[in-house]
């Protein structure tokens, strides 16, 4: 069997091979432990444990669909929160249909906060959603297609760098402030919460924990796949070449609003699929998750890793949670100036992140992007704006 | 001596003259009393409907003395003698022995046996009687808030029995404020009452001056049918000028509440102005992305904050003076945390303006942290001195209120005051170079890093200006920032990117437009659509409302 150019390339790419087995070990080990080891064990993992690493694989999955526009692309989202919400809600939706009449209100159709604001029926836009398919396709649709609209509007346009980071974030915050209101029909405040079970099988049960955990795993290393092969590709060259230089590319005769928007839809895809395997591991979305301090967030977990590197990204956003949950529990008050410090810090003294600063992580790079892109691989900022 | 006899014998004259002119008032004052006495004492007399006529009767005198008597008739303690009809007011009760009081007079006192006296009952009617009759009295108080308060609740209650006791009160009125509510509530009283059709047109045409909804109330009926179809007003002339009143009020008033709006988009609009202003120098002028503009805003709030609680404990007489110390205490305290930023963090990322992003969001991180744990995290409030507290009624129903009034006047007192900075003064030439052309203004001897602190420093300085205006309408609290600094970015990047006035014309257009859309989307939709409008309005111009042209807009 012949192997393909990128094929061969993904074999060779040393990272992410130790990314995909770390994460793949994980899959298997994590379960092993957590059925079959007894609670007193020291390599026990409870089902709480099981679920919060799921989570951090969620946010790790963010994190590449980040890392695949910002790291390769160039275009900093400060608005993929907003991606995931979506995908998220989508879920949300399609469980809180499961429920059926198992509410506080036992009505079969309505969820219970549209019992409670006096909702006779179910607004059209809630119809299909007790079908998993069809949520299945929301999430990867509504996510999708946002991005498709925002993105063609904003690269035809040219609009780059500073003021796309901000409109994207006014989007976010307009969809947060959108759905605040009880009108829309999302739950409000309170957003989509009291899941009872997915595909049939109980939220509450430690297969299921198990379940979503292994999806999660297995999302982030396709996931991780297909971003390797999108930069690998020439098309993944281009979008390196609009990042180094937009407007040289552009005269060399690529449109550079199609591989941008192109690389947007897939990253608002991928968040949204992170937002879907996201909500039955935490049971609640809100629209805390819109918020514009959230999508920021992300982007500092991708430069902690280290920015245009993909694994980094998956790296930076399991550290950064992790120190999250340790300081959240030990010292809430200080978690917001160890983050701002991080932030600082990662911007003044790893402008490489954690993969391109530690040299054990530095890893040999393939033959062919030596030779096109010459030794120095710091992912340069944009040439204007 | 015949000219000191004749002295005498005229002041002899003339203390005749008094005497006798004072036993004539007096005689006339006896005269008076008789009548009112007999008023009182018709009160107590016969059925509930005919102490209730009594009671509007006694009303009408318009005597001064009337609301004490029907208070104590009111309260139950007006009791009759049985043997000649005569009214007096309980002091005490001893047992059998009531000590009762003469009407007018509570010093002479007699004491009766109970069996000698009947109460004075009342019910419900003549209790009602009694409420509309102290209405009416207090036309004649001698306060003269009470009078305007009486009026007003003539107009709100509109009875017939009050259209001679509104002429009176007309007549005998000075002040001229009251002159024009006791106008209003007669003119009101004459055209549900009134029985020539002439007087109820001109009440009608008196009233249509004044644009207000409780007048559009009271005139609707006149234009309106029963459920027969049959017009409620017979008379059609009437019917007529009631028509046309209630057009021009409402049209009026439409055009009073499209005022309202504006003005409150205006001020809106100078509170983002004032958000903003300071993002327009660093991020306009330096190109300095500052996540933590917000930030510089909340220390301008604590700063008054601070300041206003030292005022409070060591000389509250001087609690006025407070804003004008935390003025220069915000400026100053922002100020130098911007320098400390600007040498520290930012100076090491000038030309990468994503990183600087993160960066100054993990500072506003920081901050946001300290101040929630030096103050706390729940609200604090932030004290209006006098002249800011309080505001002034407007036709049509709007109010302004003075604080608003005064962050208007501010924020355009900043703008102006900075567009000087940058356009007069040495460091604003210096900003404009190293802007325009950094290694250029370099050579020319001009020391880059320290008009960028410097620049930075005001930008940061009038941030926290902004933060002792914003204190006064809003509730200080951690967050307060955050909620300011979106939309900040908003109006500098809509406005147009290094150009201030760019940046009043873009606070001020937001600030009304997000106020005109309030009424027909709603708080947050409105919202909502204002930033949709933005993100569209920059796919069409990416560069803003005034954008810089030429080499500048290289950036």
């Amino acid at each position: 069997m012949t192997l393909g150019p990128v094929t061969r390339a993904l074999l060779a790419d040393k990272g992410g091979r130790g990314l995909v087995g770390i994460i793949a070990a994980a899959a298997v080990l994590v379960p092993l432990a957590n059925q079959f080891l007894p609670p007193g064990s020291p390599l026990y993992v409870p089902d709480y444990l099981v679920s919060l690493f799921g989570k951090y694989l969620c946010y790790a999955l963010l994190a590449l669909s980040v890392d695949l526009i910002w790291g390769f692309a160039g275009i900093l989202s400060l608005g993929h929160g907003a991606f995931f919400a979506l995908g998220g809600y989508a879920m949300g939706m399609y469980m809180m249909r499961q429920i059926g009449d198992r509410g506080v209100y036992k009505n079969p159709v309505l969820p219970d906060f549209m019992v409670f604001l006096n909702w006779k029926e179910l607004p059209w836009y809630w119809f299909g959603f007790d079908s998993f398919a069809f949520a299945a396709l929301m999430i990867v649709l509504v996510p999708g297609l946002l991005a498709f609209v925002f993105g063609w509007f904003a690269f035809r346009s040219r609009v780059t760098g500073v003021y796309l980071s901000i409109i994207t974030q006014a989007m976010t915050y307009a969809l947060l402030l959108a759905f605040f209101r009880n009108e829309m029909g999302f739950g409000g405040n309170n957003g989509l919460t009291d899941f009872k079970d997915v595909l049939g099988f109980n939220l509450k049960a430690s297969s299921t924990t198990i379940g979503l955990f292994v999806a999660s795993a297995v999302a982030v290393i396709l996931g991780y796949i297909l971003c390797r092969a999108i930069t690998l590709t020439k098309f993944g060259r281009v979008l390196v070449a609009i990042r180094d230089a937009e407007s040289r590319t552009r005269f060399l005769g690529y449109r550079v609003d199609k591989y941008k928007l192109f690389a947007f839809v897939i990253s608002a895809v991928l968040a949204g699929i992170a937002g879907a395997l996201y909500v039955p591991q935490v049971g609640i979305i809100n629209p805390s998750e819109f918020s514009p301090a959230q999508s920021i967030e992300i982007v500092i977990w991708v430069a902690v890793g280290g920015r245009g590197s993909l694994y980094g990204a998956v790296l930076g956003a399991i550290v950064i949670n992790y120190l999250k949950t340790y300081f959240t529990g030990e010292f809430p008050d200080y978690w917001l100036f160890f983050l701002g410090g991080v932030f600082v810090a990662s911007t003044l003294f790893l402008p490489k992140g954690i993969v391109g600063t530690i040299p054990s992580f530095s890893v040999k790079r393939p033959a062919w992007l030596t030779r096109l892109a010459g030794p120095g691989r710091q992912p340069a900022e944009e040439g204007h704006g | 001596m015949p000219a000191r006899l004749a002295t005498l014998t005229v002041l002899l004259a003339a203390v005749l003259v008094a005497m006798v002119g004072a036993a004539g008032r007096l005689a006339a004052e006896d005269g008076d009393d008789a009548a009112f006495r007999a008023r009182i004492d018709a009160l107590a007399k016969g059925s509930y409907s005919r102490k209730a006529r009594a009671v509007r009767a006694f009303a009408e005198t318009g005597d001064p003395r009337a609301a004490d008597i029907l208070h104590h008739y009111r309260s139950g303690k007006l009791y009759r003698r049985d043997a000649d009809g005569r009214v007096f007011v309980l002091q005490f009760e001893d047992g059998d022995a009531l000590t009762l009081s003469d009407p007018l007079d509570p010093a002479k006192t007699v004491t009766l046996k109970s069996g000698e006296v009947t109460k004075a009952r009342i019910n419900n009617r003549v209790r009602r009687a009694i409420s509309s009759a102290l209405a009416t009295l207090n036309l004649f108080s001698k306060n003269i808030e009470i009078r305007k308060a009486a009026a007003d609740a003539a107009f709100k209650a509109r009875s017939k029995s009050f259209l001679p006791l509104l002429k009176k009160a007309l007549a005998v009125e000075k002040d001229a404020d009251t002159r024009v509510r006791l106008r209003r509530a007669y003119a009101a009283t004459l055209i549900t009452y009134g029985s020539v059709a002439a007087e109820r047109i001109a009440a009608i045409r008196s009233l249509a001056s004044e644009s207000s909804p409780a007048i559009v109330a009271l005139l609707k009926p006149l234009t309106a049918k029963d459920a027969k179809g049959k017009f409620l007003e017979p008379d059609p002339a009437v019917r007529k000028a009631a028509i046309s009143a209630v057009k021009g009020i409402e049209s009026n008033l439409a055009l009073w509440s499209t005022a309202g709006d504006l003005y409150r988009g205006i001020s809106l609009g100078s509170v983002l102005l004032l958000a903003a202003i300071g993002l327009a120098v660093t991020f306009g002028v330096m190109g300095v992305i500052n996540m933590a503009h917000g930030e510089m805003v909340v220390i301008g709030a604590y700063a008054t904050f601070t300041v206003q609680e030292i005022f409070r404990s060591n000389a509250p007489q001087l609690f006025d003076y407070s804003l004008a110390v935390a003025l220069p205490v915000a400026f100053v305290a922002a100020g130098i945390i911007g320098i400390v930023m600007e040498r520290g963090i930012i100076r090491f990322l000038y030309g990468r303006p994503l990183e600087t992003l993160l960066a100054t969001w993990g500072v506003s991180l920081i901050i946001q942290q300290a101040v929630r744990t030096i103050f706390g995290a729940q609200n604090r409030e932030v004290g209006n001195p006098s002249f800011m507290s309080g505001g002034f009624d407007v036709a049509g129903g709007i109010t302004l209120t003075y604080n608003r009034l005064w962050i208007i006047v501010f924020a355009l007192i900043v703008f102006a005051g900075l567009l000087l900075i940058v356009r007069k003064t040495s460091l604003g030439l210096k900003m404009r170079a190293v802007t325009q052309n950094r290694p250029m203004a370099s050579a020319m001897g001009i020391r880059n890093g320290w008009v960028n602190a410097m620049t930075f420093g005001l930008g940061s300085g009038i941030a926290g200006i902004a933060g002792v205006a914003l204190s006064q309408i809003t509730n200080v609290s951690p967050n307060l920032g955050q909620s300011f600094i979106i939309d900040s970015f908003m109006v500098v990047v809509f406005g147009g990117v290094g150009n201030l006035w760019g940046t009043l014309v873009g606070a001020l257009s937001l600030g009304v437009v997000n106020k005109l859309l309030e009424p027909y989307a709603g708080v947050v939709l409105g919202k909502v659509l204002v930033l949709i409008f933005i993100i569209l309005f920059i796919q069409r111009r990416p560069r803003g409302l005034f954008a810089l042209k030429g080499r500048a807009a290289e950036g």
